[in-house]
């Protein structure tokens, strides 16, 4: 059995009404909710842990009936969908927290002005960074913005809140942002399903008071997002997404999002203000509860976003003191906190010690294309200015190759600012994949070429989001639903916007790579190189004669372990005091790239093998 | 122990079948009428990282997620990761190893040495900490039943007599999830598991286990390089700062190459024997 490439949702027969609860993830579950709500247009741009959202919503809709679309980057998509809603058709737009930074211009002054139909903003929030480069928590932002939050615990919740999101945005002409964590959107549970359905279309109403944000147009438009925050707080107090859990009244916790799980399984007898429509915050509901109860207690994961409000209402509070700011807060951290909050006793046995272990971080894998071009990096001694991607891994060892990863097309930008700064210790060089190119490399390096900065930008493209999956862009030549589409032609672009030195080279030629890059290098101005072999392992898994060692050749001189290669380990036999090293021939793809580095030859073709049919 | 409900903790490295197992078990304990929550990290890795999925059942489940310490039982694809996970099992409760080894290549870093920091394979002295600990070769055992691939559903063979599940209801999820063509193999599998005989299956798997090599031990000789300058003709050829594989040598300005990471050196010789002007020596003990 390998990996599963479809889910249970897939076997239940996607488009009838099942009467088989199904066990769906949390992403799953939001898209079968839009689904069940009439969603018409969604759009998005992939990112952990929000990916399977727009992936699941194709699936379920196989007659085509909805449009969805991996846009450009989140603020491409968060466009498309307010257009759409704006337009009179329910839309959806899906990205991770950091996606809701570049869709920010955009979210903020879509509270200004609504939407006509129901427009959900997903974003999946990942607390302990278990794929991302921060941890921030997008609850702020949301009420920076002056929009609704909707926080589901659950996949039944998961499905249930994207429904009542949809009304909601409808009701009070205003987008909603449902917000999810990993463990929301990663975990599965049963949800019990309701027919899937096309809403109808409520059509373009022409309103350029409301819509053309203008200073004077957007000053009153203001004065309409602070009314309409006023009746959100109304119906929030109302809303049967929050509601007080009675208990023993000695202590009363107020959560949102899955901690609500946590605290029900480690303190059941509590008394619980569980607010599922956690912005505006319902003042009068909190008020009630924490009259209820003697002692208040907040557990929220990451800011005490509930915690300064409630406080801010005069009612003694306490939380943070007791409950980490950062990292995942899971069942462990919480009963640490309850323990120091002296509501618990701590657990009388105490766990396992396991025996040391090694870490196991993750690699690049076995024939990936990114590896050559960074040993190549490291050998010229270049400043790396790395970007968000599969490649970000080249920043540990041994590869090593990478100084600084902040965000999505950053590696551009901030190589202009090395290669301005006087103080790089060797040529600067960005870094960037082909999706994240196109995201928000673009205008950085359109940037680089208006101003003649010397540096070079080295695109690695392997034709897909690989990091994520393996998502089409806009340059894959194929759409999210797998129908053929234009391409762009990299180096024409990069022409285009005025760079002279432009080469494309293939990056398991080591030798070709690492000359390009010298020459890149010398050149006095901008130079781009771009690699053209495409990801090993999405859409398509590329799979050639794998490489064997022939063991009495090995001088153990451990170049090849230079690479990182998982497929490449130390095998039992010695040369000189040195282990020498084999290759595992069964996730061996045959790139040829430790061959490449081995002064002795002592890697060639695994004998007998033929291309499986 | 399960009646009221229980937790499964499953872990691996990427690739071995660790979500779809879990998966597995969820349809299984749905089938049997519980309600069920499961959870997986994945995080960045395609491949070859680590994958842990949590699982839960009973009337009602709240929590996704396995508390350290309450682990009914442990299913681990690969030992290392079985290992790590220990803390989860409740005092008591079944560790399910396979004695498969996949060492990660961060774990071969003291090139010098030869010394992995991989754990080797104690079983005994595993037993004696852990109590029930139910060990197989699941790659070998898959493979003697027709697929090596269906390592996964031999686990969930060994785990199946611990949870309170139907057979019936094991073998129909197994047969829903199984990949196109591979559902007889992985049911065999699965019945091979089952019929498994703990703990007296555990004590031979040891004993088959301290005939394989052990993980792999050093042997530390730190080498010595030596630069004749005066043969060196710097600049104009780099062959030895290009070919050094742990990158010791460099000329940065200097007329002759200069060692800078000497600690480095692991005596390979390659800069001894590119050398057109024998102008490196490598001096081992």
């Amino acid at each position: 059995m390998t990996a599963p490439g479809a889910s249970s949702e897939v076997r239940a027969s996607p488009g009838a009404v099942t009467p088989r609860p199904l066990l769906l993830s949390g992403n799953e579950a939001i898209a079968r909710g839009a689904r069940e709500a009439g969603v018409r247009v969604a759009a998005g741009y992939p990112g952990t842990p929000s990916t399977e959202i727009l992936e699941t919503l194709v699936r379920l809709d196989p007659g085509r009936q909805v449009y969805v679309e991996w846009s450009t980057n989140e603020k491409v998509g968060l466009d498309v969908a307010l257009g759409a809603a704006i337009g009179g058709a329910r839309a959806l737009c899906a990205m991770k927290h950091v996606g809701l930074n570049v869709a920010a211009d955009t979210f903020m002054t879509s509270a200004y002005t609504g939407v006509r139909a129901g427009l959900v903003v997903v974003s999946a929030d990942d607390p302990g960074m278990h794929s991302s480069q921060n941890e921030q928590d997008n609850r702020v932002l949301v009420r920076f913005a002056g929009v609704p939050l909707l926080e589901p615990a659950d996949s039944q919740e998961a499905r249930d809140f994207t429904v009542h999101a949809f009304d909601l945005s409808e009701r009070f002409d205003v987008p909603v942002v449902l917000r999810t964590t990993t463990r929301v959107s990663h975990a599965r549970g049963i949800v019990a399903p309701g027919p899937l359905r096309v809403a109808p279309g409520l059509g373009f109403q022409r309103n350029p008071a409301k819509l053309v944000m203008l200073p004077g147009f957007a000053r009153s438009r203001h004065r309409v997002m602070l009314e309409r925050l006023e009746a959100l707080e109304r119906e929030a107090e109302t809303s049967p997404l929050n509601r007080i859990e009675w208990g023993d009244r000695a202590l009363g916790v107020v959560t949102s999002s899955i901690v609500y799980h946590y605290v029900r399984e480690l303190v059941p007898g509590a008394s619980v203000l569980r607010l599922g429509f956690s912005h505006p915050l319902p003042r009068a509901l909190a008020r009630e509860f924490a009259a209820g109860v003697e002692r208040l207690i907040v557990v929220e994961e990451l800011e005490p976003f509930l915690e300064e409000q409630l406080r801010a209402l005069g009612l003694a509070v306490e939380g943070k003191a007791y409950f980490p700011r950062d990292g995942e807060l899971g069942p462990e951290a919480i009963r640490r906190g309850f323990v120091r909050a002296g509501v618990i006793a701590e657990a009388g046995e105490k766990p396992l010690v396991s025996p040391p272990t090694v870490t196991r971080p993750p690699v690049l894998c076995p024939g990936c294309p990114h590896v050559a071009p960074y040993l190549a990096l490291r050998q010229i001694g270049a400043v790396v200015s790395g970007d968000i991607g599969c490649y970000t891994l080249a920043a540990i060892e041994p590869l090593a190759a990478m100084d600084t990863t902040v965000a999505m097309g950053s590696s551009i930008g901030m190589a202009i600012g090395l290669a301005r700064s006087g103080g790089a210790t060797g040529p600067v060089v960005a870094t960037i994949g082909d999706s994240t190119f196109l995201h928000a490399g673009l205008p950085a390096l359109a940037d680089a070429a208006y101003h003649r900065t010397r540096m070079t930008v080295l695109i690695l493209d392997n034709g897909t989001t690989a990091m994520t999956g393996g998502q089409a862009h806009p340059a894959a030549g194929v759409t999210i639903r797998g129908d053929a589409a234009p391409t762009i032609d990299l180096p024409a672009v990069c022409r285009a916007l005025g760079v002279e030195f432009v080469r494309v080279v293939d990056p398991y030629d080591l030798a070709q790579t690492q000359l390009a890059l010298e020459q890149a290098a010398a050149f006095p101005g901008l130079s781009v190189i771009i690699t053209n072999r495409p990801c090993v392992e999405a859409p398509v898994k590329v799979r050639d004669q794998p490489y064997t060692v022939l063991a009495e050749q090995c001088i153990a001189c451990q170049y090849c372990m230079n690479l990182g290669c998982p497929s490449i380990t130390w095998s039992a036999e010695w040369h000189e005091g040195r282990r020498k090293v084999q290759i595992d021939p069964v996730t061996c793809t045959g790139c040829t790239v430790c061959a490449q580095t081995c002064p002795t030859e002592a890697m060639v073709g695994l004998p007998g093998w033929s291309k499986p049919r | 122990m399960m009646k009221e409900g229980g937790s499964v903790l499953l872990v691996g490295v990427g690739g071995q079948g660790v979500v779809l197992a879990s998966a597995i078990v969820a349809e299984t304990a749905l089938r049997a009428g519980w309600d069920v929550k499961q959870s997986e990290v994945h995080g960045m890795s395609q491949r070859g990282g680590v994958v842990s999925s949590h699982l839960r059942f009973g009337q009602r489940v709240y929590s996704p997620l396995v508390e350290i310490g309450q682990a009914d039982a442990v299913v681990a694809m690969e030992w290392n990761e079985g290992l790590r996970a220990m803390p989860y099992l409740r005092r008591g409760a079944p560790l399910i190893i396979n004695l498969q080894r996949v060492i990660p290549p961060g774990a071969c870093r003291n090139r010098l040495s030869g010394e992995s920091t991989y754990p080797a394979l104690a079983l005994e002295a595993l037993a004696d900490q852990v109590g029930d600990v139910r060990a197989c070769d699941a790659g070998e055992i898959a493979r003697e039943v027709g697929s090596a691939k269906a390592l996964n559903a031999v686990l969930l063979g060994v785990l199946a007599p611990v949870m309170p599940f139907p057979e019936e209801a094991w073998l129909a999820s197994l047969a829903d999830h199984a990949p196109k063509g591979t559902s007889a193999a992985n049911e065999l599998a699965f019945l091979a598991g089952q019929a498994l005989r703990y703990p007296d299956e555990t004590h031979a798997q040891a004993a088959r286990a301290a005939l394989s090599p052990n993980g792999l031990h050093g042997q530390a000789r730190p080498p010595r390089l030596e630069v004749i300058e005066a043969w060196c003709k710097g600049r104009a050829c780099e062959i030895c700062v290009r070919a050094c594989p742990e990158w010791c040598l460099a000329i940065d300005g200097s007329a002759a190459v200069r060692v800078v990471r000497p600690e480095a050196c692991t005596g390979c010789r390659l800069c001894e024997l590119l050398c057109p002007d024998f102008a490196i020596e490598v001096h081992t003990a």
